[in-house]
């Protein structure tokens, strides 16, 4: 090894340099999602090699270099609990990187630093794999590469970096026929770390005041759809997620529920179609839009009226559903269910409790306890905010009666309690509501900041029929979704607040390019892959066609890429594009050349019409004429050479 | 010996397989069918993290990381085509390749012709059993003198045998090289015997040993300076070569050349020692400003003095027993 190194040109510190700055745009993107000492370890040990190149100062011995490797490998253990993840890993990598990159010294060492670059670079897209992620890796692969083509000889910085563009340029082509045609397998191959896909907010299966309202602020996209055809109006989208039947006078908890391959209901009525984009939630619930049917391959139907998916979802998927908002469902709702519907914790909310008693008295029919209590939650002037008041020990009474203030999980939960204590089955159904359509390309956008609470209350005759108490106080939330009902409170996360128009029309554009990039980019998987195989009329299942195929088009690119390797640009050329500088500069200074002016003749009448530049025209034209016409001589390459200067000067004045 | 087969066994199968002929006539044009392309050390461990980044798309289902590992592919494919093209069509001229005496390294000049518009990138030029180059570029309608040395030691003819021209541009995963034997040999004297011997030979006129009164006029060789000795004697050409003052010693006669024969010289001395001493004289005889004359067995180079003079002398030597060309 160190024999080998011996013969390995030493790194200059202009090299270093170069390596620096490759693996600070390899980094950059990571160092968010680091611990923070690991980061800023990481900061530093790039700052150590730029200050060794700057002061020529010999770098840290082995010795400091393995303490400080075992030292970072063990506070990551301890950090993280565990080194075989994928966040340990890459912060693992992350460091080892900065350690080599202060320990190299000749160009292997260099080469090796450039290839861990590049897998980090990879790496990057463990976290994020956006637009913007993709335009970060660009310009580091272009870093990455003209180090390597400046550890190989070529010495100035720009001629490297346009070096790196050019090949990565060529490289395009082939890179399309693989990205397409390369037989994409569904991972994983192996077992993954069980913190593969890192957690990501969403709902969360049970509910508590403040749950929801938390999710708010975030303007993370959850789902996108397409409608074919018209979209359902803002009120009838209702994405159905987590039903919460349990309530211990706090947490509402999900409900049992039994699967089953085939839906618990039958629909009628109405039919949206739609394909839906949804984003990994880690979960298993698909938030279709009520009442659903279809979904992916592995979809199951819970009873209580949830789509899931088989897994929970670790990666973006996109399927077809359909939805039928008029369909009942419940009627024939069991013993069980309906207890579970009923149920109330023993003693609190007092308040609450006698509300719902004295409605039980007034009224006969379920349907119109409901009414009266949605009458009463009218009246109350129940006020709709992101940021209420915190509530003790009887939230549904202080909420109530007290601060009147809440969000739609302090609505929803005050409902069904109410409902329930009037002897209704109701329960809390979570997921999201509404959505803005991009007019850009007409998909329904779902964020985190829709997510809503609303219930479902059980009546004979009709099964489980939604009531959304947050309606009565705020219908606007419904009707024209949250921006416009909570517009003005500041919490809001910045993309979705109503106030700047121009950003909003440049929002929906951004979103619907990022929509495509999701779909055609990353949504490029082994299902779609299959589809465009079809439509080149390719049998997906043949690899031997496929590899063939792949040859063939490598061929042909790798044949129109050797037309420029054996094109020899004659000095000719160069000359022509000197002579036709000349004659459009002149040109637009009024000086047009006749079709039977030669160069000597042109450039003479040039020099009487201008007599300022007199001396450079007839320079060039003699210097023309004797370059195209004369007989070649040792000094062409310098003749030509003056003549192009004297061009290029000309036309700067 | 195991060595010198291998070198032979390699040679001959290199010969064959890039058609290398036993030595070509200059100029050598770089065409498609001379340059030869290959991965690097460092371009297969560049694949193999390729493979390791594929592996990782596949197994976390990373479409951006098929894209990124698939275009980091093209560049590398594209780079062989840039390594090619770093060679293609260059021109291979010969220059001069002045004689050296056995022992000082022999240089052979090639002149390379860049005829496109585009520079051509860290070259490098070696042959087997020279010193490892330094790579060079050459710049656009250039022409560029490049010399290779090779270590001497033996007189005689000396070619510099298969020369490889080769690049690692752009990005050092893909060598790209070219090999010819071009039709250039370089004379290599006798190694000049050292320490020298005084010159032990008779004028051209008085026949005998080089031993008697130290006179005037035949001048018998050099001896150290002494005190006594006259100015006029010292040899101070030689001194500003050899920084140590000589003085010539003359015998007694009117004779002012020199005659170096080979017979006169001890019945002792080998034939390669023979050559190396008259090697020596003949500098040193040139050296002193005295016509001299050389006999070796089956060659007389007759009385003369000068450069071109010198120099029939010394290949006379460095050719003795070699089929003379």
């Amino acid at each position: 090894m160190s024999k080998r190194a011996h013969r390995s040109p030493l790194l200059t510190a202009r090299d270093g340099m170069w390596l620096v700055l490759t693996v600070a745009t390899t980094l950059a993107p990571h160092l968010g999602n680091l611990p923070i000492w690991l980061a800023g370890v990481a900061t530093l040990l790039l700052a150590a090699r730029l200050f060794v190149d700057l002061h020529r100062i010999p770098a840290p011995g082995k010795i400091l270099l393995t303490t400080m490797a075992v030292a970072i490998t063990v506070l990551t253990g301890v950090h993280f609990g565990e080194l075989f993840g994928r966040a340990p890993g890459l912060a693992l990598l992350t460091a080892f990187l900065g350690l080599k990159l202060l320990e190299a010294r000749t160009r292997r060492d260099g080469l090796a630093v450039v290839l861990l670059c590049f897998f980090m670079q990879l790496g990057q897209f463990l976290q994020s794999q956006t637009m913007n992620t993709a335009v970060f890796t660009m310009i580091g692969v272009i870093m990455a590469t003209s180090t390597l083509a400046r550890l190989h000889g070529v010495a100035n910085a720009k001629g490297s970096i346009r070096l790196a563009i050019l090949l990565a340029l060529q490289g395009v082509p082939l890179m399309l026929v693989l990205f397409l045609l390369f037989p994409r397998i569904q991972g994983p191959l192996w077992g993954l770390p069980g913190d593969a896909f890192a957690a990501t907010t969403g709902l969360s299966g049970s509910m508590q005041p403040g749950s929801i309202s938390n999710l708010v602020r975030s303007g993370e996209i959850v789902f996108r759809a397409e409608f074919s055809g018209e979209a359902p109006s803002p009120r009838l989208r209702y994405w159905r997620g987590p039903v919460l039947s349990k309530f211990d006078g706090r947490t509402w908890t999900q409900s049992n529920h039994r699967e089953a391959k085939t839906p618990f209901y039958r629909v009628s009525g109405t039919a949206y179609s739609y394909t839906m984009t949804l984003e990994p939630n880690g979960q298993r619930w698909l938030l279709a839009l009520e009442v659903p049917i279809g979904g992916p391959d592995q979809a199951r139907y819970s009873s209580d009226y949830q789509l899931l998916s088989e897994r929970p979802v670790t990666s973006r998927i996109r399927y077809s559903a359909r939805a039928y908002p008029e369909a009942r469902t419940g009627a024939e709702a069991t013993e069980d269910i309906l207890q579970e519907a009923l149920a109330l914790p023993d003693s609190d909310n007092p308040r609450a409790r006698r509300l719902g008693q004295n409605l039980r008295q007034r009224h006969d029919a379920p349907r119109m306890r409901i009414t009266a209590l949605l009458e009463q939650f009218r009246e109350s002037a129940l006020i709709y905010t992101l940021n209420p008041p915190l509530l003790g020990n009887n939230p549904v009474d202080e909420f109530l009666f007290d601060t009147r203030r809440g969000f739609c999980e302090h609505f929803a939960s005050a409902f069904v309690f109410i409902a329930r204590a009037a002897g209704v089955p109701a329960r809390i159904v979570t997921g999201y509501q509404g959505g803005e359509q991009n007019p850009v390309d007409h998909s329904i956008v779902v964020r985190q900041s829709d997510a809503h609470a609303w219930a479902e209350v059980w009546l004979k005759g009709h099964g489980w029929v939604r009531v959304d108490p947050t309606a009565e106080s705020s219908p606007s939330r419904i009707d024209d979704g949250i921006r416009t009902a909570l517009a003005g409170e500041v919490d809001l996360p910045f993309v979705i607040r109503a106030d700047f128009d121009w950003l909003q029309a440049a929002r929906y554009r951004w979103e619907a390019a990022n929509n495509a990039w999701n779909q055609w980019v990353l949504g490029y998987d082994p299902r779609r892959q299959r589809l465009l195989l079809n439509l080149l009329g390719l049998d997906s299942t043949d690899w031997r066609q496929l590899t063939f195929v792949i040859f063939l088009l490598s061929l042909l690119i790798v044949a129109t890429l050797m037309r420029w390797v054996y094109a020899r640009p004659s000095d000719c050329d160069e000359l022509d594009r000197s002579w036709r500088k000349l004659c459009a500069i002149l040109a637009r200074a009024g000086v047009e050349r006749m079709h039977n002016e030669g160069p000597l003749d042109f450039s003479r009448r040039a020099a009487t019409l201008r007599p300022d530049l007199a001396n450079q025209l007839e320079q060039i034209g003699s210097l023309y004429a004797f370059l195209r016409y004369g007989l070649r001589g040792p000094d062409d390459l310098q003749k030509r050479t003056t003549l192009k200067k004297l061009v290029d000067e000309l036309g700067k004045q | 010996m195991l060595k010198e087969i291998r070198g032979e066994l390699r040679s001959r199968v290199d010969g064959w397989l890039f058609r290398i002929r036993p030595a070509e006539a200059l100029p050598v044009v770089l065409r498609q069918r001379r340059i030869f392309v290959l991965p690097t050390r460092f371009g297969v461990a560049f694949a193999f993290t390729l493979l390791v980044m594929l592996l990782t798309s596949i197994n976390y289902n990373l479409s951006l990381g098929y894209a990124l590992t698939f275009s980091l592919g093209g560049i590398g494919m594209v780079s062989i085509l840039h390594a090619f093209r770093n060679l293609l069509h260059l021109e291979i001229h010969p220059a001069a390749c002045p004689p050296v005496h056995a022992g000082t390294p022999a240089t052979f000049t090639l002149r390379l012709r860049n005829d496109a518009g585009r520079p051509r990138t860290a070259l490098l030029l070696s042959v087997p059993g020279g010193p490892a180059g330094t790579p060079f570029d050459i710049a656009p309608h250039e022409n560029k003198s490049m010399a290779i040395s090779l270590p001497t030691t033996r007189r005689g003819w000396i070619t510099p045998g298969r020369v490889t021209l080769s690049t690692t541009y752009p990005l050092g995963m893909i060598k790209a090289w070219s090999v010819f034997a071009p039709d250039l040999r370089c004379l290599v004297y006798a190694r000049p015997e050292t320490p020298s011997v005084p010159i032990q030979a008779h004028g051209a006129s008085s026949a005998g040993a080089a031993v008697g009164n130290t006179g005037k006029d035949d001048f018998v060789g050099f001896r150290e300076y002494q005190r006594t000795d006259s100015p006029g004697h010292i040899a101070w050409r030689l001194a500003a070569k050899c920084e140590r003052l000589l003085t010539k010693q003359f015998d007694g006669g009117d004779a002012v050349e020199l005659e170096l024969d080979w017979s006169d010289l001890p019945a002792a001395l080998g034939t390669e020692e023979r050559l190396s001493r008259l090697t020596r004289w003949t500098l040193l005889a040139e050296a002193a400003g005295i016509p001299y004359s050389l006999r070796i067995p089956g060659r007389i180079v007759q009385t003369g003095y000068g450069p071109a003079h010198r120099d029939r002398c010394l290949r006379t030597l460095a050719l003795f027993g070699h089929r003379d060309e």
